[in-house]
């Protein structure tokens, strides 16, 4: 198999010299951050995730209400929740995150929302990852804006997300690029340099024929790591490794992303199904079964990062949380404030941060929802900063423009 | 531009894009061709061995109270086999939709309509990834979308909210008012186990299909507007939903919160199933859709930011003719701002395909794995996963990695077709007047018919519409 740079150096000939200044920039990333490359992992779980039943806090006194026969019970009771720190626990289904946070790599975030406040998923997702509060008030994402401020070289596309299409998130001016498994042959070299020229004079599909052949040769060296994985025969049967069967070919692109030492230092990927309105379950259902293949996915991508995982923060975040109580078909309408965990080698975890709000009548959002104590963006700050590096400068201005008065959370991160 | 309403743009931005002739065929009268199709009533699907909602459904019912008792039966829990049956009912009959959904477009003779039916299927999205619905979502379109497409929006409205696959999926059959006698009964039974509303169907009924985001609802509307579609449901689904037809629209009083309610300021009275009627009636009629649905349709045929000037004048058609969709249509194609760019639009993958089995003439039955494309290129049919549909922005589908799989399949098309297909030749009957000097090039230079085929279906001019 020919290495990366054999092929770049083929590419940049057949394509007349255009990858040439494409990769150069790969060369000093390693030596300029002084040997310790932080990566992020972005998980965004649409849908909604419900923030009281992946972390229940079944030391409040009026949650087992709310829930009804979907409450989940105290650590130690059958089916019960994975303790935590006394008052909070983690759904049972999550396993791997209840480790995690034993091994004090895990940092559960609760009753933290967006500045969003109405329950348009849509529009709640557009302000999780434009970064301002307002819909539609941007047509780029926070976390592209937060790669031109990563300090140090870094390669010209910082950031891959992982799917064939980049979420708001991560669009925006600085390159990135995306990539996904195939079943169909690679493209001919002589087609590709043709279609190099031809699309000399279409500046959008220059760019993203620049960066899906940057992609692609990155996901050549790194090798067998990122071949489509063959199915999974009789899996249908076990939902906890059915569920991580779809996530495992992203999980494994976004480790050999990753963990190459001049690759891109930003992964971002999508999750869905967590619309729970109807027969949402409880220690066991539908939401138990999602829960435990995002957990099995973690897991693996922790296994798959290897060495890497020691320098990563693996953020998942969800646009709002759910109503406090249960509905009348056994799940939950769209809420306020929810849960979001942060999860890796770097993480100063095994701790739960939360001003909780309570779970009263008068102590709910509206009569109905989890009130939100933290605002979500001091999070992203607190991991910008603390994690990456991004200035607090670029960070107030113009990651989430105009926030100066919002102060990033300090201490997220392992000294 | 020499020919104002260029055929180039009228077969391929509005219709599915262009076949051999086609061009030649429209000529100068773009427009009229269009506004041709939009004569007569709407084609139905003529595949043989299409069933209805009501027959799928209340055959997957069935099947699932088999594997049910079975479960019941086997206290250890079944093997995988059983579990795999309703699945296996239900991938057939989707792969039996899509084929269908596929044929009727690539041979359409008012490929208009076909685009314009999947807007509105696409605008009333259910999808494949809930339980049922991937044998459902194809019945869907032809029962509920397809029929009304050159209707009035008020019974495209209605007909998608009574169809049972959209209750299904908005989880609406289980909706139970508070006050609902069934909600009483089971109150004194069981104080433990609350049934009562569910709000999903009613918030997306306002939020997505009518006035939008910013129509102007509040919070305790959507609540209303649930216990006004209480009741709203399906029947013979066994246990407290029995009874009813199984697998069609039933409205069931037992499920229904009495008593007159207001909702966006209107006082309904209370006549049951009547009640909901009303209320999409005066949604249908809101400015707010007229503004909503305006912009949608204006995204989708002139540009991702559609001319606030083009947007208000769709409105007014609309409005002012009480949602009468073809006067819509018409005023879409009297919209100088359509006709403006000729490749303003990126295409979606579902646009790309369809284009490409047209032009190259491409085979589109079951033999031909007619699915794949779609999922190869990241638009799986009827799957959004989401009730807002699929996007219609370039950049939710301009991404490198798709731009990669495109280029892929062209190859693979290219390797395909080979020498029986001379691109060189098809290129101005496909693309016209969009056609440019680079990608004309290109062809003429290519190594081998081959090539020549993926570096057309790869070309700046046939990625967008």
């Amino acid at each position: 198999m020919s290495t990366r740079r054999q092929f770049l150096t083929h590419a940049a000939s057949a394509a007349g010299g255009l990858f040439c200044t494409t990769r150069l920039a790969f060369a000093g990333a390693t030596a300029a951050s002084g040997g310790r490359r932080p990566r992020l992992v972005l998980i965004v779980m649409r849908g909604a995730l419900d923030g009281l039943a992946a972390v229940p806090p079944y030391g409040d006194r009026d949650y087992a209400a709310l829930r009804g026969e979907a409450a989940l019970h105290a650590p130690g009771a059958p089916g019960g929740a994975l303790a935590l720190d006394g008052f909070f626990g983690l759904h049972p289904a999550l396993e791997f995150l209840g480790q995690s946070y034993r091994a004090r790599e895990l940092l559960v975030l609760h009753a933290l929302a967006s500045p969003y406040r109405e329950r348009s998923h849509f529009d709640g997702q557009d302000v999780l990852e434009n970064g301002t509060p307002r819909p539609h008030a941007l047509q780029s994402g926070w976390l592209n804006r937060a790669l031109a401020h990563l300090p140090g070289a870094h390669p010209r596309e910082a950031g891959v997300a992982l799917g064939q299409n980049v979420p708001l998130v991560m669009r925006g001016p600085a390159a990135v690029t995306s990539w996904s498994p195939s079943k169909l042959a690679a493209p001919d070299e002589d087609t590709l340099a043709r279609l190099t020229d031809l699309y000399a004079g279409d500046a959008l599909l220059a760019q993203r024929l620049a960066d899906g052949l940057a992609a692609d040769a990155i996901a050549a060296e790194d090798g067998a790591g990122m071949t489509p994985l063959p199915p999974a025969a009789g899996d249908a049967a076990r939902p906890r490794a059915a569920h991580s069967a779809r996530y495992a070919e992203t999980v494994r692109a976004a480790a050999g992303f990753l963990r190459q030492e001049d690759g891109p230092q930003v992964a971002v990927f999508d999750t869905s199904g967590w619309d729970t309105h109807a027969n949402e379950g409880g220690a066991q259902g539908q939401l138990a079964t999602r829960l435990a293949g995002l957990d099995a996915a973690l897991a693996s991508l922790r296994q798959e990062l290897g060495a890497a995982w020691g320098d990563t923060a693996v953020l998942a975040i969800t646009e709002f949380g759910r109503t406090a109580a249960i509905n009348g078909t056994r799940g939950t309408d769209h809420g306020t404030a929810t849960a979001a965990f942060l999860i890796g080698g770097a993480v100063a975890g095994g701790r739960v941060l939360a001003d909780w709000p309570g779970l009263a009548p008068r102590q709910l959002y509206q009569g109905r929802d989890l009130a939100p104590t933290l605002d979500l963006r001091a999070v992203l700050k607190g991991v910008l900063a603390g994690h990456l590096g991004v200035s607090t400068r670029a960070l107030d201005e113009e990651v989430f423009p105009d926030s100066a008065r919002l102060r990033p959370l300090a201490g997220l991160m392992r000294a | 531009m020499s020919e104002p309403f260029t055929s180039a743009i009228a077969a391929n931005r509005f219709g599915l894009g262009a076949r051999p002739g086609e061009l030649a065929a429209i000529g100068g009268g773009g427009r009229d061709w269009l506004r041709a199709q939009l004569a007569g009533p709407p084609p139905q699907l003529a595949a043989a061995g299409l069933r209805s909602c009501t027959d799928i459904l209340a055959a997957a019912l069935e099947l699932r109270r088999e594997l049910q008792a079975a479960r019941k039966a086997d206290a250890q829990g079944v093997a995988a086999d059983p579990l795999q049956k309703l699945p296996q009912f239900l991938r057939p009959i989707y792969a039996s939709e899509v084929t269908a959904r596929l044929q009727q477009a690539v041979t359409s003779e008012r490929p208009f309509l076909e685009r314009l039916t999947q807007f509105w299927a696409n605008h009333f999205a259910v999808s494949i990834d809930k339980q049922f619905l991937a044998g459902l979502a194809g019945s869907f379109e032809r029962e509920a979308i397809r029929p009304h497409v050159l209707g009035n929006f008020a019974d495209l409205l209605l007909a998608a909210e009574t169809h049972p696959a959209m209750l299904l999926y908005l989880d609406n059959y289980l909706s139970v008012g508070p006050h609902a006698p069934a909600a009483l009964r089971a109150a004194r039974r069981d104080a433990q186990r609350r049934i009562g509303i569910n709000e999903n169907l009613a918030r997306e009924i306002l939020e997505l299909h009518t006035l939008g985001v910013g129509g102007g609802y509040t919070q305790a509307d959507v609540t209303t507007f649930a216990a006004v579609l209480s009741g709203w449901s399906i029947g013979g689904e066994g246990g407290r939903f029995r009874g009813g037809v199984p697998g069609q629209f039933l409205f069931r009083p037992e499920l229904h919160e009495p008593g007159t309610k207001v909702v966006l300021g209107t006082r309904y009275r209370d006549d049951g199933f009547g009640q909901g009627v009303a209320v999409l009636r005066d949604l249908a009629r809101a400015r707010a859709t007229a503004q909503f649905v305006a912009t949608k349709l204006a995204r989708h045929f002139i540009a991702d930011e559609p001319p606030a000037a083009a947007v208000a004048r769709l409105a007014d058609a609309f409005h002012s003719s009480g949602g009468d969709l073809p006067r819509v249509y018409h005023a879409l194609l009297d919209a100088r701002e359509a006709w403006d760019s000729g490749l303003a639009k990126y295409k979606s993958p579902c646009d790309y395909v369809l284009s490409a089995y047209r032009g190259l003439g491409l085979p589109a039955d079951a033999a031909h794995a007619p699915l794949a494309p779609f999922e190869l290129l990241g638009q799986r049919t009827w799957s959004p996963g989401s009730p807002a549909g699929w996007p219609d922005r370039s950049a939710d589908w301009d991404g490198a990695a798709a731009l990669m799989k495109r280029i892929q399949w062209a190859q693979a098309l290219g390797e395909r077709l080979g020498g029986r297909c001379d691109a060189v030749a098809l290129a101005p009957e496909l693309l016209g007047a969009n056609l440019g000097a680079a990608t004309r090039g290109a062809l003429a230079h290519a190594a081998s018919a081959a090539q020549a085929v993926t570096l057309l279906l790869a070309a700046p001019e046939f990625m967008r519409r």
